[in-house]
């Protein structure tokens, strides 16, 4: 039974999503619409305009923007796979095991967020250079531990405290393998925690500027460095620049419809929480 | 709360088998391995705040403590500390209140709007900073800009935005806000997502409000989850560097001059690594400190919302 009362606050409810959903989603309406845009037309504000594919045509063609977009995914990707594999393991054992300075390690992989970029990146240049790792895609690999690690490991280790040992033990005595325990049991629970932590270790890792920029150049060319180029020294391509950026949105769009379902947390086999 | 595979206390740990309390160990070493290798460049970046390193020097030598004394002595040092930690709590703190009440009203609102936009509330983090940046300098424009007619509708006119001291910060906030609330939305919305059923469900027999649910309920069990997403959003905000440079260098004058822009402007354009740094290291200790706080804070909800769901 809704009462009235219950109407109207449903109803405010929406209409304060949907201010905020204006608020969120117009610079994007706006930044497509500037990529059919010729650029003698930019600065018009009207909605009425001469839709042009030039920019597409000049972004997707004549440039190398496939082969940008192709290396950001093997770079952003690799780091969030290798992220999730050492991870989540350790994200468990900083969880459930307690072990003298456990707080001090979780702490020190934390810090690796916080290692100011600009810091990290100089002497790690002449430290790739030396290891044959600049310009590499092992090297961005693994200079974007530092980005997906941490988030990661802290997010999920909370997922695996929520989750009380016991149903765990109750596992064991029931005769099922560690590894059935891990993925059939554990797993379902964490789903939205991994999920959400890796959608957002992906796209941090995906708009990194600073360390493509000086660990890469030719072999490796992610699409935040490509992108400048069309922010030309004198006259800017901003129609070239809106295109670039939408179609860089896209894997990560991708990634983020393919886990919505299960952001929402799954059910493992009879288990409860708490 | 549930009691720990190896126990509790000192006495009873020592009495586990080697391979067992080495365990714990093991499975985390190769996090740790993959990024120790970055404690060398910073090892490498104290000692060259101590050089008159530069990349137009072939060689740099040791010159002291004399690059930390200067940064002291500097005037814009104490507005750049100023304005990293303005720029730091106040957009860190709309973002929260922001994130928290549009994730609430996601999870609330069960219908096809709210389901939409789950996925469509998250793509202003997919642009990159830099270019959500171009792009709502464009709508800003205090001549051509969209903002700038709407504005015109209300009687407003050449509204300076970023171009005047005493808009700048307000504007770089604005769009930091645009990009980063999403990023609260997405953790706060998975936190919401995985809370267990029982509670609630005991609590609507005993017939509580729907606020006093969420005080003592939703919110509590919350906090681990809140208390992570404040953590990384204000490592990140405090360091903010893209936006504004992006935006206006810093600009105007040396409004929007924080720890990280002087010590780019320091490191790149005036090639003074070594007087940059120090710059970077106090970001980096300010950052430490506010993190080590939030850590606790989380560690104690955290244990606190264990014994809520028992």
């Amino acid at each position: 039974m809704k009462t009235g009362k219950q109407k109207a606050l449903n109803i405010l409810m929406n209409v304060l999503l949907i201010i905020y959903a204006v608020f969120a989603l117009f610079p994007l309406i706006w930044m497509v619409m500037i990529s059919f845009k010729s650029d003698t037309e930019v600065f018009t504000t009207t909605f009425a305009f001469h839709p042009t594919l030039a920019n597409y045509k000049e972004v997707l063609l004549r440039s190398d923007y496939g082969r940008y977009i192709l290396d950001s995914v093997i770079v952003s990707g690799g780091a969030v796979l290798v992220s999730i594999i050492v991870g989540v393991p350790a994200a468990y054992a900083l969880a459930r095991y307690n072990f003298p300075r456990k707080e001090d390690l979780a702490f020190q992989i934390l810090s690796y967020k916080f290692a100011p970029e600009i810091l990290v990146v100089l002497p790690l240049f002449m430290i790739y250079q030396k290891l044959g790792l600049y310009d590499s895609y092992l090297g961005l690999i693994w200079v974007y531990q530092l980005i997906s690690l941490p988030l990661l490991i802290w997010v999920v280790r909370g997922y695996f405290e929520d989750i009380s040992v016991e149903i765990e033990y109750a596992a064991q005595v029931d005769g099922y393998s560690w590894y059935q325990i891990f993925f059939k049991m554990l797993v379902p629970l964490i789903k939205p925690g991994l999920v959400s932590s890796a959608l957002l270790a992906f796209i941090f890792a995906w708009n990194s500027f600073t360390f493509p920029l000086i660990l890469s150049s030719n072999k490796v060319y992610p699409v935040t460095v490509a992108i400048m180029k069309y922010l030309g020294t004198d006259s800017a391509h901003y129609g070239q620049l809106a295109v670039a950026s939408t179609v860089s949105a896209l894997p990560a769009v991708i990634f983020a419809l393919c886990i919505q379902k299960h952001l929402v947390r799954g059910l493992s086999f009879g288990a409860v929480k708490g | 709360m549930a009691a720990k595979k190896n126990g509790n206390d000192k006495s009873e740990f020592n009495t586990v088998p080697f391979s067992t309390r080495v365990r714990p160990y093991l499975i985390v070493a190769p996090s740790l391995i993959i990024t120790i290798g970055i404690m060398v460049p910073f090892a490498m970046a104290i000692w060259y705040s101590l050089t008159n390193y530069s990349f137009k020097l072939p060689t740099h030598k040791f010159i002291g403590i004399s690059n930390w004394v200067n940064m002291l002595g500097d005037a814009s040092f104490w507005g750049a500390v100023k304005i990293s930690l303005l720029y730091g709590v106040i957009s860190t703190v709309l973002e929260m209140l922001i994130g928290l009440g549009v994730a609430i009203l996601l999870n609330n609102l069960n219908n096809g709007l709210s389901k939409v936009l789950r996925v469509l509330l998250v793509f202003p983090l997919m642009i990159a900073p830099v270019t959500a940046t171009i792009v709502w300098q464009l709508m800003l424009n205090s001549s051509v800009g969209i903002v700038e007619k709407l504005l015109n509708k209300f009687g407003v006119y050449n509204f300076p935005w970023a171009a005047a001291p005493g808009t700048a910060l307000m504007t770089v906030i604005i769009i930091d806000v645009w990009i980063n609330t999403a990023f609260i939305i997405l953790l706060v919305l998975a936190g919401l997502q995985s809370l267990p059923k029982s509670p609630f469900e005991s609590a609507k027999i005993d017939g509580g409000s729907a606020w006093f649910n969420f005080t003592n309920l939703t919110l509590p069990m919350l906090k681990p989850s809140l208390y992570i997403a404040l953590l990384f959003r204000f490592m990140a905000a405090l360091q903010e560097y893209a936006v504004i440079f992006a935006l206006t260098k810093g600009g105007p004058g040396d409004s929007l001059m924080s720890l990280s822009l002087t010590a780019y402007q320091k490191g790149f354009k005036f090639q003074k690594f070594g007087a940059a740094i120090p710059y970077i290291l106090v970001l980096w200790l300010i950052i430490n400190i506010a993190a080590k706080k939030i850590v606790k804070l989380q560690r104690t909800a955290q244990k606190q919302a264990a014994g809520l769901e028992e």
